[in-house]
């Protein structure tokens, strides 16, 4: 029996596959929770692509729109019921006050990792550069207008503008 | 803007410097040339002076939202200066490891 040798391997990977993947230039968020765990992962990403110098676009759209309204921005809360993560029985995940105190702590964590709270947050990724959307539809659904949002929400937009915005680039779903 | 021959200053494969002592203001020109600023302003400086001494003080180098709220530049501005990334970017020009933190 034959043993292939490093430089038969070699041979058969394909030029393609030996080539260095080109660097993410771009990335479009999508934000579609309104729960703080929802909500987090698409700004830490979206912070994070413009930090490595990458341009960004967070589109907010259903319950994910209570990240950018006046309203609602500052009393995000962790969902305790239905959140297998929590780790806690459901019925006491339903105790009341019970999502107040999760949220708590878990701001308190953020805070010492230097991750600001969201409507700071927000802010900071429109100042970064990045474009903050709302969602056409869902805005028509609850029936807001321009007043109901923070300052720095660039626009709101339909499904098919978000795909103009995001043209070149990569699309990530929250 | 004074730029130098490199060799001799170690760095990481990204290009940012192994050795924070081998930093001068040389260097730091080299690197931002590098990097496309053709010319390290005042405001530039202010950065990455702050990225570098709190580094050498305190092990680590600031966030951004630090970055933006205790250094005199704000975050608008940051990006101005570094439209690459004000955090990874000053830290590059100021001789100090690539940052860490994810904010």
């Amino acid at each position: 029996m034959t043993t292939m040798t490093d430089h038969d391997l070699e041979q058969l990977v394909t030029p393609d596959a030996r080539e260095v993947p080109k660097p993410i230039q771009k990335v479009s968020i999508v934000i579609s929770k309104g729960s703080l765990e929802g909500i987090y992962p698409g700004l830490i990403m979206a912070n994070g692509a413009r930090m490595e110098g990458m341009e960004a676009n967070v589109f907010f759209t259903f319950f994910g729109l209570d990240a950018i309204t006046k309203k609602h921005h500052d009393r995000i809360k962790v969902a305790t019921v239905g959140n297998p993560g929590m780790h806690i029985p459901t019925i006491v995940g339903a105790i009341p006050g019970m999502s107040w105190m999760a949220t708590k702590m878990m701001s308190r964590k953020m805070e010492k990792l230097d991750i600001p709270p969201i409507p700071e947050f927000v802010e900071m990724i429109a100042d970064s550069g990045a474009g903050v959307y709302g969602c056409k539809a869902t805005v028509d659904m609850f029936g807001l207008s321009e007043d109901d949002f923070v300052p720095h929400v660039t626009g709101v937009i339909t499904g098919g503008e978000f795909y103009e915005k995001a043209a070149g680039g990569e699309i990530v779903f929250t | 803007m004074a730029t130098i021959e490199m060799t001799g200053i170690a760095r990481d494969p990204e290009g940012f410097l192994t050795d924070p002592a081998q930093w001068n203001e040389n260097v730091a020109e080299t690197i931002a040339n590098e990097a496309g600023i053709t010319e390290l302003s005042p405001r530039h400086w202010l950065i990455v002076n702050y990225m570098r001494d709190t580094y050498l003080s305190t092990g680590q180098a600031p966030s951004i939202r630090a970055l933006g709220k205790e250094s005199g530049v704000q975050i608008k501005e940051l990006y101005v200066l570094f439209p690459k990334g004000p955090a990874k970017l000053a830290a590059k020009i100021g001789g100090i490891p690539k940052p860490h933190g994810c904010i």
